[in-house]
């Protein structure tokens, strides 16, 4: 259950902006998670249910998923990343180490392993909605 | 954007006594070894000791220890490092395998912060974290994200391993990060110049480990390890190395 572990950073980093912002109260809270990692949205979800301090009580936590596009430094192509070919072991250590996909995966055009993972890697905290405080 | 995961690393980190990172400037000169004799040595004392091998792109530690292939983290709302010859063991290696692992600079930072932020180590009186050399990503990142780090020192009696941990301990300096101090791996002979420039530096000089041709025939084996000068001589100056908070040890400002 990683994501127990990310949905405690996420709050903790949620809860920091409600401090600087000075919120009274938060309505919404939009995640992006990158298909790289392969965070399982319904646990997620039900992690930051189960942890989430008072003030983020009527909260919505809002979760999106984002492409995880790779772009290879050497051939410069960019490609889309599918878990849906990778064993269940590879698989599941790029989920804990997003950065492993560079042990696994190779440019589908010239092998190499030296690619930048441009968008979708792993979890964000996109946005915070809410009530400010008088 | 946020990126949530560094909010939560000086609470993972919170329940550690002490948190050291055996450093060289330089490659070479034995500080997985020594990293590894330091954590063993200090859990056979009776302490709960974790031991991080931080060398993303060339571990080493888990070939010392000799751990099985099949040891593995437990996933428990998060990651809890295995105990293995009694140190709470955390490497990639449990992710790579026996493959390489290519990383850049910031896939390491990346991975130094994923693992950081979801690893429990849970209570322990000291995390020895076996660094890769150099000054780079690995040392920066550990100076921003984890505030209570302390580094030690590791040279060999050459002028070259020397000059260069000069370096990094200049920079450490600059930066007032805690030196506990530098111990001098590989020492054929008694002359006492690395000592010398040590003290010169405002440094504590914790140490010689003798050159130990039986070094290698323990690799794989923690016990034997330990009946090495390295682990003899780790167990005599770990006292030393860890019974005092480092001082700032920085030739500029003193």
């Amino acid at each position: 259950m990683h994501e127990w572990a990310l949905a405690e950073a996420i709050l903790k980093s949620a809860e920091q902006v409600v401090e600087k912002e000075n919120l009274e109260e938060v309505t919404e809270v939009t995640i992006k998670v990158g298909e790289l990692q392969q965070v399982e949205a319904p646990i997620l979800r039900f992690a930051l249910n189960q942890l989430k301090p008072d003030f983020f009580k009527k909260a919505k936590f809002r979760i999106l998923k984002a492409k995880s596009v790779l772009k290879c430094r050497v051939c410069g192509i960019t490609w889309e990343f599918s878990f849906k070919k990778l064993d269940r072991a590879t698989a599941e250590a790029i989920h804990f180490v997003p950065e492993v996909a560079h042990t696994y995966i190779k440019c589908q055009k010239c092998g190499s392993p030296d690619f930048e993972i441009v968008a979708g890697r792993g979890v964000w905290l996109e946005n915070i909605q809410g009530v400010k405080s008088e | 954007m946020i990126d949530p995961r560094t909010s939560v690393i000086t609470d993972r980190l919170a329940d550690i006594g002490r948190i050291i990172a055996v450093s060289s400037g330089k490659g070479g000169v034995g500080k997985s070894l020594v990293a590894t004799a330091l954590a063993l040595s200090l859990a056979k004392e009776g302490c709960q000791v974790g031991l991080f091998d931080l060398d993303f792109t060339g571990p080493s530690t888990h070939i010392i220890l000799g751990t099985p292939s099949n040891l593995q983290p437990k996933e428990e709302k998060g990651i809890v490092p295995p105990n293995f010859e009694g140190l709470s063991y955390m490497s990639l290696v449990y992710y790579v395998g026996d493959n390489p692992a290519p990383l850049r600079g910031a896939d390491i930072s990346n991975a130094l912060i994923e693992l950081l932020s979801v690893t429990r180590w849970g209570p322990l009186d000291f995390l020895v974290i076996d660094m890769p050399p150099g000054i780079g990503d690995a040392v920066l990142d550990l100076i921003r994200l984890v505030k209570r780090i302390e580094f030690l020192i590791i040279t060999t009696p050459s002028f070259l391993a020397f000059e260069v941990v000069k370096k990094q301990v200049s920079l450490l300096c600059e930066l007032n990060m805690p030196i506990v101090g530098v111990v001098e791996n590989m020492k054929v002979d008694k002359a006492n110049a690395v000592e010398l420039a040590t003290q010169k530096l405002g440094l504590r000089y914790l140490g010689a480990i003798p050159y130990d041709v039986t070094a290698e025939a323990s690799i794989g084996n923690p016990q034997k390890l330990l009946d090495t000068a390295i682990g003899k001589t780790m167990n005599q100056i770990k006292k030393a190395t860890v019974g005092q908070r480092g001082k700032l040890g920085c030739p500029v400002k003193q």
